[in-house]
């Protein structure tokens, strides 16, 4: 296994110091650390996180390999500076089953380019209308501990408080995707003056705060763990700080593109930024962007949705809802968060690692950057900025809503457990 | 202008030439010889992912009248009903060397996309895309009261109906705001989108106290099936509050006009009386959509080679 001694890296953005990593550990941390016959890295300008952990990804497989597999996702998540992501359960079959989990797990370990974590789906096939075999998911080997119906919500009330109050067994979450459906029937892009302008089918933000707010009494009155998807509205920032002021275990997630980009895109009718829940209105972005500087919002995740081309090319509401994220999801935060003066480089670790490993309960990730942890690690150019070009990208599929955008940073390397899977910005071949 | 895709991208200068031009070629339909040889040899497509007969066929008159070629391409029966896409029907029109594409759709935005997309380099005209915009519907409309009333400027219009899924009423809203008339939306607030506010319209529940002022009433088709959605409780009690029967039109003022874009419902949102009442110009409407898309079509694909509309039109007129 190849040692590396990383050289004169700003450890969270802040102090410069030397970092040795060696059998997969953090071997030691300090200046002028000897080399000892290790590959040394350069990082003078670069600054060193945790290995970033993905809450919401989508990596298609099994089902359709065409937009996405285990190898290309991983793949994408490590040119992102992820060194964990958790794998949606809306596959097909879904993720319903201790097979289905365990397939996805060992084909993520055998990529080996980030540990690929499973989400089981909260009710079988993602009906809505008997709860999978939670259980069976959380002792597999997979070891699921985040349960969810994501691109569904689980709308019926009984369903959700039993579903919260049975993983409680395991010290698991449910990961609600928050849609009322019957207010969202047809729904194509945010309710507001510009979808009765555009003549497309309104999605309320009362659709998602309702479902927020009932789960968070739900998740009280059982006593479980709630962990909402893909916050979009301030109106559900308000709601998730209610309930995290009442005490209650609620924790919540923030997409990139919701941080940064707002419904008025829609008004080029391009799918490419159709995606579920929709982009919002500036107002919600702000709120969003304070949300997750104050702690209200806990996390960065990508919700990762890779389509085909096709699916993409055609009229707005016969498209398919969703866009990448994995790689631009960094550049994203250091331009609305970091350059914007809401987030240090420390807070972002914890945002985008530390507590996404604490809400998933996986080990060994968003751990300190400290001597004896594991040498998950990501270095960051913060200075380069790039414009994004669809083709540039692991992903199989190309829709990313950046495309022509410049956007600040670039990853250099990415180590997970001390084995580099991105050096020079590039991907490392075969990094097992 | 390149393409005819809202109401909304209408200058008033833009909007006032296509009325004016339309009031030129109208004549056109009178003569022993309804044809003008202006756009020979321009082929004109009419891409209709949607059943509209009437507008098919207006738009396919307005076209042979200007001598183009005319291919008519529907959904049904084509290879768009065999999964073709919207990107791959373009890229066929474009290679068969469409110079204007006029399409139809049941997708709010696809003439936007066919547009700017880069799949076609034709004009492309919004025959009515979904529940957006139908902007030569809009024209024609403007283009009968222009004709009834004269300007159009501080006239009131009143368009009473199903706003909400009404392509119709967004379009006119637009361009007879753009023509400087006052526009004023009657509906149950079930049918008025959300964001109505910031139209530049007046909005009212009220039928009864809408039609007292105003110069022009549009009755707009209200699907039955709306009531299953609970937009309102029944077809009866929609009629009571908002449809058009004698009673409500005799309280209109003397000189006021009835329209309604078609297909009606008759006995839901207008009565038969009133449909077929004197005061109805709904008939005349089509006969307008003819001259109305003479001159869009006019204006988009000869006028810009001729780069001199205003003179060359009276001219061949």
């Amino acid at each position: 296994m190849t040692a590396y001694v990383i050289r004169q890296v700003a450890l969270l953005g802040d102090d410069i110091v030397d970092i040795a990593i060696a059998e997969g550990v953090i071997s030691a941390i300090g200046t002028g650390l000897a080399a000892d016959g290790a590959h040394e890295i350069a990082a003078l300008g670069l600054l060193a996180l945790p290995g970033l952990v993905d809450l919401h990804t989508h990596v298609r497989e099994p089902g359709r390999e065409d937009a996405e597999t285990v190898l290309t996702g991983s793949q994408a998540a490590a040119r992102g500076g992820f060194t964990c992501v958790h794998a949606m359960a809306n596959t097909d079959p879904v993720a319903d089953t201790a097979g289905v989990v365990e397939q996805v797990f060992r084909l993520g370990r055998e990529a080996g380019y980030c540990d690929v974590q499973p989400v089981g789906a909260v009710t079988v096939g993602l009906a809505g209308e008997r709860l999978a075999e939670l259980g069976a998911m959380a002792d597999s080997a997979a070891g699921v501990r985040v349960f969810s119906d994501d691109g569904k919500c689980v709308w019926d009330a009984v369903l959700m408080r039993r579903a919260l109050e049975y993983v409680k067994a395991f010290d698991g979450v449910i990961a609600q995707h928050a849609q009322e459906p019957r207010l969202t029937e047809g729904a194509q892009m945010n309710e507001g003056v510009l979808s009765g302008e555009l003549g497309l089918t309104g999605w309320p933000a009362v659709a998602e705060e309702a479902i927020v707010a009932r789960d968070a009494l739900l998740a009280a009155h059982v006593g479980s763990r709630l962990h909402v998807c893909h916050v979009s509205t301030r109106g559900s920032v308000e709601l998730v700080r209610w309930a995290k002021g009442n005490g209650w275990n609620v924790t919540a997630e923030v997409t990139p593109h919701h941080l940064l980009l707002t419904d008025e895109l829609v008004r080029s009718y391009d799918p490419i930024f159709k995606v579920n829940p929709p982009l919002r209105s500036p107002d919600d972005v702000a709120a969003l962007r304070e949300a997750l500087a104050d702690g209200t919002i806990d996390v960065v995740a990508t919700d990762h949705a890779p389509h085909p081309m096709e699916d993409k090319e055609c009229e707005w509401s016969a498209a398919a809802f969703g866009m990448l994220g994995l790689e631009t999801a960094l550049s994203v935060v250091q331009q609305t968060m970091v350059d914007a003066g809401l987030l240090s480089w420390a807070q972002v670790a914890e945002r985008m690692s530390t507590k996404p490993a604490q809400i998933g309960r996986v080990a060994g990730h968003g751990r300190p950057l400290a001597v004896g942890e594991p040498a998950n690690i990501v270095l960051y150019d913060p200075s380069t900025t790039r414009v994004i070009d669809a083709r540039d990208t692991a992903s199989l599929s190309r829709n990313t809503p950046y495309r022509g955008m410049e956007l600040p940073g670039s990853v250099v390397a990415t180590f997970l457990r001390g084995t580099a899977t991105v050096l020079d910005g590039q991907l490392v071949e075969d990094p097992r | 202008m390149k393409h005819l895709l809202s109401a909304g991208d209408l200058s008033r200068e833009e909007a006032v030439q296509i009325l004016d031009t339309a009031e030129e070629l109208l004549s056109v339909a009178s003569r022993p010889i309804k044809k003008l040889p202006t756009l020979r040899g321009r082929t004109v497509v009419n891409l209709f992912f949607e059943d509209s007969t009437r507008t098919r066929i207006s738009f396919e008159a307005a076209a042979k009248r200007l001598s183009a070629d005319v291919i008519n391409f529907s959904a049904k029966g084509s290879s768009v009903s065999k999964g073709e896409s919207l990107k791959d029907t373009a890229l066929t029109l474009q290679a068969m060397g469409a110079d204007a594409v006029i399409v139809r759709h049941h997708h709010s935005g696809a003439p936007h996309r066919l547009a700017h997309a880069q799949w076609t380099k034709g004009a492309v005209i919004n025959a009515g895309d979904g529940t957006h915009e139908h902007p030569t519907q809009a024209l024609l409309d403007a283009f009968t009261m222009r004709r009834h009333l004269g300007e159009l400027e501080g006239r009131n219009v009143t368009i009473v109906g199903d706003v909400l899924h009404s392509r119709v009423a967004r379009s006119n809203a637009l361009l007879l705001h753009t023509l400087g008339a006052n526009v004023t939306l009657v509906a149950p607030p079930t049918l008025l989108p959300v964001g109505v506010e910031h139209w530049p319209v007046e909005t009212s529940y009220n039928l009864d106290t809408s039609v007292e002022k105003a110069d022009v009433v549009m009755m707009l088709r209200v699907q039955r099936e709306r009531m299953n959605a609970s937009f309102f409780p029944s077809a009866r009690e929609y009629s009571r509050r908002y449809g058009l029967d004698t009673a409500r039109m005799n309280r209109l003022p003397d000189h006021a006009i009835v329209m309604h874009p078609g297909p009606m419902n008759r006995g839901m949102e207008i009565t038969a009386d009133v449909a077929d009442h004197d005061r109805s110009v709904i008939v005349e409407q089509v006969t307008n959509g003819v001259a109305v898309r003479m001159a869009v079509l006019y204006l988009l694909l000869g006028g810009a080679a001729e780069n001199d509309t205003d003179t060359t039109t009276e001219g061949e007129a």
